[in-house]
């Protein structure tokens, strides 16, 4: 099966890579859920994957975690080709979050750790440490059942990072959580970057993309479009010129490219190939009437509807927080 | 702790551990394991309670008595015969009712005593001391004739008669007899070993569908492979039974101690009671990991209650068939039904257990063992591997699912995304 290609050619990432997926393919019973998926995902890097709901984000990482296995192309995890064969240098965040509810915080960040390769007696202690260092230490000693929702996921965020990582891979993070505790998940993400650690997310929210991710990769209906980092995925649309005019009618609507569209006594539309200069030329002559024009680089917003296409834009903004949530 | 970085992955068997250790802590400290030890106690308990109502409703309805009808005085030197000798003759000695105290000279038809049919009183005892008379049907009064001239001579002394010691001379058993009694302890062993391994299977169910319930399972699949979270869930579930058995073998002994043994003792197995229980606890071992194992791959495709029941039902069914297979099989030793019985892996830890009880030979039981265990390594890894390919899925099919059950709870590992 070719792949999507869709890391972008004029884009060469000198950093070494935690992650290179090449081509990977998951079909369940006769559906593609991943299509060809291709990530580069270099070392230290906080990386987003953008996509509606049932677009193949959790597939990906699923086979990138070894959970399942692809049925056709390859990947290669921190160095090696069997994800398990890592695993103490990985932590995971499910979307689907759980801890055993008789647990103790204290043993359940322990157990997760355990999981990972850390010493039981370590992990307690770390697991200390974290409980305080996060404002949750009154509860160190308290039942899971016994915590709030949103403190039991803060648990489990700490279970996932009690063995020191190298790779974190979180699916729908912010999904069920305040945003108080966002802001606090998106600090850590960025201290965990910062550390050295390399940090995956998949998210349908744009802005949680925008605000973290250097890189990204978009993915609708099972392939990824775009895979790269952020910057380049905004200039793959021209800038977005926003006017506003004194008249409505006049000779210098001629001048305004095909593109522009009206929102009240706004113009909106990409910036001519020509520049500038041309248009505001006619707009002076034809007596428009500049109140204000400004020109904005595009946003990822805008960048995932040309790359991913309206459809799966209108996915992204339809995906009800609950759905994410569960 | 050093800071170096951390690369590597836990061994099957180091995972497993992990799995297993809170598996076994968590099942052993809670409400279902106290539930879990108290389970063999119901069916004992309701079956002394019905036995003993049975034996008194039994007792109360077919125990014949013997009525008496003679002078005052003779029926009072009867009464005090009988209670002198009841603790040396117990049931033997039929219980007398007084039907009538007969004057002086006064006669009686005791046909129609008979006939009135007071109580339980199946024969009437007529005439005197010297002479008794028993009236009744002919099987009953020849056996009652022996104790009622005992009963009668007593009276007359008045004094206890010496009894001569009756000397007992044991034969040995014939091999048809051998062999009856070993198939009874062959099927014994299989009863037991087949509620057990029911009980426990059905716990192991369940705990897999908590797991899913809590959401756990995914982050168990992405840290160790799939083969060690069954392994260790398998051998957790059967710590904790070995715990339960050690229990009640315990309570057992304590009875035993206390009040001698409870039941008539089964006849002496071919291999010999030591080996017979050790050759249990492993064939219990083995049966619980194959059917386990089994009850496990259901457990993790099913994520509803409701939906493990559905599936359960026909491999319980099944393995009832199985325990009828090895059980019939068991009464042909050497035959072609045994080794079919002995090589299906399901069925072989019966059919050897069976066999234990009847051979001595102990080889077939070394090949055994490693055949079942074998079996127990398959198992899980087509358990495992089902569970990656069937559960972690995403896609239409779930989705179609949910449009057609909106409220159904389904499993956290099938999401779509």
């Amino acid at each position: 099966m070719a792949s999507n290609a869709g890391a972008d050619p004029a884009h060469v990432d000198p950093r070494p890579l935690a992650i290179e997926a090449s081509g990977l393919v998951k079909r369940f019973d006769g559906f593609t859920a991943v299509d060809g998926v291709d990530l580069r995902v270099p070392v230290g890097a906080v990386y987003g994957i953008l996509g509606p709901n049932g677009a193949g984000k959790t597939t990906t990482l699923r086979m990138l975690l070894g959970i399942i296995d692809p049925d056709a192309g390859s990947r290669r995890i921190l160095g090696a080709e069997r994800p398990h064969d890592v695993a103490h240098a990985i932590g995971y965040l499910p979307e689907e979050r759980g801890l055993y509810p008789a647990m103790k915080a204290t043993e359940a960040i322990a157990f997760l750790g355990a999981l990972r390769g850390l010493p039981l007696k370590e992990g307690r202690r770390r697991a200390h440490e974290l409980l305080e260092r996060h404002g949750l230490g009154y509860a160190a000693e308290r039942q899971i059942r016994q915590l709030s929702k949103g403190m039991a996921q803060q648990v489990q965020i700490l279970g996932t990072l009690v063995h020191r990582p190298k790779l974190v891979i979180f699916d729908e993070p912010f999904s069920g959580l305040d945003a108080l505790n966002q802001g606090k998940l998106e600090r850590m993400m960025r201290g965990l970057a910062e550390d050295g650690t390399t940090v995956i997310f998949s998210t349908h929210v744009i802005a949680h993309a925008e605000r973290l991710c250097d890189d990204v990769a978009i993915i609708a209906g099972g392939r990824v479009p775009f895979a790269g980092p952020v910057d380049v995925a905004r200039d793959r649309i021209r800038p977005q010129v926003r006017l506003e005019t004194r008249a409505r009618e006049g000779a210098w609507r001629a001048a305004l490219p095909a593109d522009a569209r009206s929102e009240g006594a706004f113009w909106t539309f990409s910036l001519p190939e020509t520049g500038v200069e041309p248009l505001l030329r006619a707009l002076i002559e034809g007596d428009a009437g500049i109140l204000s024009l400004s020109i904005e680089r595009a946003g990822l917003h805008d960048a995932f509807v040309a790359i991913a296409g309206a459809a799966a834009a209108r996915a992204l903004e339809e995906t009800p927080e609950q759905e994410q949530g569960r | 702790m050093s800071e170096q970085i951390r690369t590597g992955r836990l061994s099957v068997l180091a995972a497993a551990w992990v799995v297993a250790r809170r598996d076994f802590t968590a099942i052993l400290f809670s409400r279902s394991f106290f539930f879990f030890l108290l389970g063999p106690l119901f069916p004992v308990i309701v079956g002394a309670l019905a036995g003993s109502v049975g034996a008194r409703v039994q007792a109360s309805a077919e125990q014949p008595q013997l009525g008496v009808v003679m002078r005052g005085a003779d029926i009072d030197a009867l009464l005090a015969a009988r209670a002198r000798l009841a603790p040396v003759a117990g049931d033997a000695l039929p219980g007398l009712v007084v039907l009538r105290r007969l004057g002086h000279n006064e006669t009686v038809d005791t046909a129609r005593e008979l006939a009135a049919r007071k109580g339980n009183v199946a024969a009437v005892l007529s005439g005197n001391l010297a002479m008794p008379v028993l009236t009744g049907p002919e099987g009953l009064i020849r056996d009652w004739r022996g104790s009622v001239s005992m009963l009668a001579a007593e009276a007359r002394s008045g004094k206890p008669e010496a009894y001569p010691e009756v000397a007992l001379k044991a034969a040995a058993t014939s091999a048809a007899s051998e062999r009856r009694g070993r198939l009874t302890t062959a099927q014994s062993a299989q009863t037991m070993l087949f509620l057990l391994t029911m009980m426990l299977a059905g716990m192991v169910l369940s705990n897999l569908v908590e797991e899913k319930g809590n959401k756990i399972i995914e982050v168990l699949a992405a840290a160790i492979p799939m083969d060690s979270v069954f392994f260790g869930k398998l051998f957790a579930m059967l710590g904790v039974s070995l715990v339960g058995i050690a229990t009640w073998t315990g309570a057992a002994g304590l009875l035993y101690l206390a009040h001698g043994p409870l039941f008539q003792a089964l006849p002496e197995p071919a291999v010999g009671w030591p080996l017979l229980v050790a050759l249990g606890v492993v064939y219990f071992a083995m049966a619980y990991l194959l059917l386990g194992s089994v009850f496990l791959s259901i457990g993790s495709m099913a994520s509803t209650v409701r939906e493990v029941q559905t599936l359960s039902m026909p491999v319980t069914m099944l393995q009832l068939m199985v325990f009828f297979f090895a059980s019939f099989a068991m009464t042909q030793p050497g035959g072609l039904m045994e080794r079919a019985a002995m090589l299906f892996p399901f069925s072989s830890p019966f059919a050897m257990l069976a066999r234990a009880a009847q051979d001595p030979a102990l080889m077939p039981h070394v090949l055994a063992i490693g055949w079942q265990a074998l079996w127990v390594l398959i198992l899980v890894r087509i358990g495992a591997r089902l569970f990656r390919t069937r559960v972690m899925k995403s896609g239409p099919a779930r989705r179609r699912k949910r449009r057609w059950g909106r409220r159904r709870v389904t499993g956290q590992l099938a999401e779509a995304n």
